[in-house]
């Protein structure tokens, strides 16, 4: 059986993804890609909880746990934060809450993100990584 | 200005947050701040002296550039909102007493309805709002029944920095004058698109930013009728705008300074005079108004015909519209799209536009919004719709 993959090894898988593009433009059409193909979040579930402060676009993040590993899901009304975001998920999702609290978060860095994002955008994605961590320690 | 961003020639389409400023300004900055660095109106000595010329000189190309009465009547401040704050707080103090109403518009700056309203819970005082319609007009024909014997003063936006129509304010002024209220108009935009005369607009106060008008941040400026400005009490304490001093009392300076508190922006605020050159040039340069209106119309009819487009502001008559265009895609949000068009070399605003009500008058989040200045070329312009209409396919 194929060992799982680590949240180190998806954090790898991304920054290596990220290298094939030299252009940005192309860097964020995969991102808005990657938004596009977002697991669909129910309508439901859009409530002011979930709702991540300090966004200039609107961003939901829902979890549940399962077997101690947090599954995450989330959505924004803009595709870019959308697009984002995806690549949290995909880092933390069906991780345990000592897993995520164990990260340094810097794969945003690691693939030049944070730089390339207007200041008020990456004030956003700070507090995208902020409530991540909170949802993880909450549920240790 | 010449500079590229991402590799690619920057083209700046957000004129209307802050304006590129000429080597004029830029030089006269460095020679006052690199030669004449001194504080002024006190002290005697030389450098002193050139400061505090470059300062009053300002201040007189200022008032003959919106041809106020006199120099008295232009006080310098840091801005158009410290210039709001500044009428709110004093004006308030002495002539807006509980229960008393203060008329806004709907398509106001936040800079020009926080100060209203925090007048408004200091007195006791009550805050009314003159919308708009759907295209962006204000209703005048609802203006006079919501003037009441109460009503002190009517704040209203020249050009509205999110709809780029031209008010009517001249109108405005004469029905609330008729009923006994005062008039403020923030001409943050009005001083940059249109040829500012006080006394025809009749207003009792007028303020603008620097920053928009060619001139350095920090810079602004408040006109006020004479007559009230000496009614008002000080907004701050301290520095020059004092006559006498004693535990036992003060006097005040005579106006403008009994306004201007404490150590000026000096060296910014004699930038306003280069800046207004350059801006009294512009004003008469037919042919470039020529070419800057066929730019503007190109867009106003490009982005009309841009499918899934809603364009707020809009006008039969383009002598009422500035080249500020401020639009909403269907399926698209503005924040992806000013980041695509960042990428793709263009920079323009998305967001509120420090205007919410207006957001929640149109029912949306937030715009896009493309203000060009003079110096923007049809060029531009194309390369700006040809842009727009790939970044939407890339985020559709």
């Amino acid at each position: 059986m194929e060992k799982e993959k680590s949240l180190q090894d998806i954090e790898n898988e991304i920054v290596d993804e990220f290298s094939i593009f030299d252009d940005w433009l192309d860097k964020y059409e995969y991102i808005i890609e990657l938004g596009k193909s977002l697991k669909e979040y129910p309508e439901d579930r859009k409530t002011d909880d979930k709702l991540v402060k300090g966004c200039q676009s609107r961003v939901w993040i829902d979890f549940n746990v399962e077997d101690g590993k947090i599954f995450f899901n989330a959505d924004s009304d803009a595709i870019i934060t959308k697009g984002i975001i995806s690549l949290l998920v995909r880092i933390y999702s069906g991780r345990t809450p000592q897993e995520i609290l164990s990260s340094d978060f810097s794969v945003v860095e690691k693939i030049g993100l944070k730089e390339n994002l207007s200041p008020t955008r990456a004030n956003g994605l700070v507090s995208m990584i902020q409530m991540i961590r909170e949802i993880a320690a909450r549920n240790i | 200005m010449d500079r590229k961003v991402y590799g690619k020639k920057l083209v700046y389409f957000d004129n209307a947050a802050t304006i590129q400023r000429p080597q004029s300004v830029l030089d006269l900055w460095n020679k006052l701040a690199r030669d004449s660095n001194a504080n002024i109106h006190r002290a005697v000595h030389r450098m002193a002296d050139e400061a505090t010329e470059a300062y009053e000189q300002a201040r007189l190309y200022v008032k003959d550039f919106i041809n106020a009465s006199s120099r008295e009547e232009i006080v310098f401040t840091s801005g158009a909102t410290a210039s709001v704050n500044l009428v709110a707080y004093s004006f308030g103090e002495k002539f807006v007493g509980e229960g008393d109403e203060i008329i806004v518009t709907e398509c106001e700056h936040h800079s020009d309805i926080i100060p209203w309203q925090l007048l408004c819970e200091r007195k006791n005082a009550v805050l009314k709002v003159l919308s708009v319609d759907d295209s962006g007009h204000l209703k005048l024909d609802e203006l006079e029944s919501l003037i009441t014997p109460k009503t002190r003063l009517l704040a209203v936006t020249h050009i509205s920095n999110v709809l780029g129509l031209v008010n009517p304010v001249k109108k405005i002024v004469e029905i609330c004058h008729s009923k006994g209220v005062k008039v403020l108009v923030d001409g943050a935009q009005g001083v940059v698109h249109s040829k500012v005369d006080v006394q025809n607009i009749g207003c009792d106060f007028y303020v603008f930013s620097g920053h928009k008008v060619y001139a350095t941040p920090g810079t602004g400026v408040l006109y006020g009728k004479k007559e009230i400005l000496d009614e008002m009490p000080p907004f701050m304490g301290g520095g020059e705008m004092v006559g006498t001093v004693k535990f036992s009392g003060t006097t005040y300076a005579p106006l403008p300074l009994k306004f201007e508190a404490g150590t000026q922006n000096f060296t910014g605020m004699a930038t306003l005079k280069p800046a207004l050159e350059l801006a009294s040039v512009i004003n008469d340069d037919k042919e470039l108004k020529k070419s800057a209106d066929e730019i503007r119309d190109f867009l106003y009819s490009g982005l009309q015909k841009t499918e899934g487009l809603t364009l707020f502001g809009t006008t039969g008559n383009m002598d009422e519209k500035i080249s500020l265009f401020s639009f909403c895609i269907d399926g698209v949000h503005h924040e992806d799209l000013a980041l695509i068009l960042d990428k793709m070399g263009i920079a323009v605003r998305s967001g509120q536009m420090c205007a919410e009500p207006l957001m929640d008058r149109f029912g949306v989040s937030g715009m896009l919004r493309v203000s060009l200045a003079p110096y923007n070329t049809m060029e531009e312009a194309a390369y700006f719709m040809e842009s727009l209409k790939k970044a939407v396919n890339m985020l559709r």
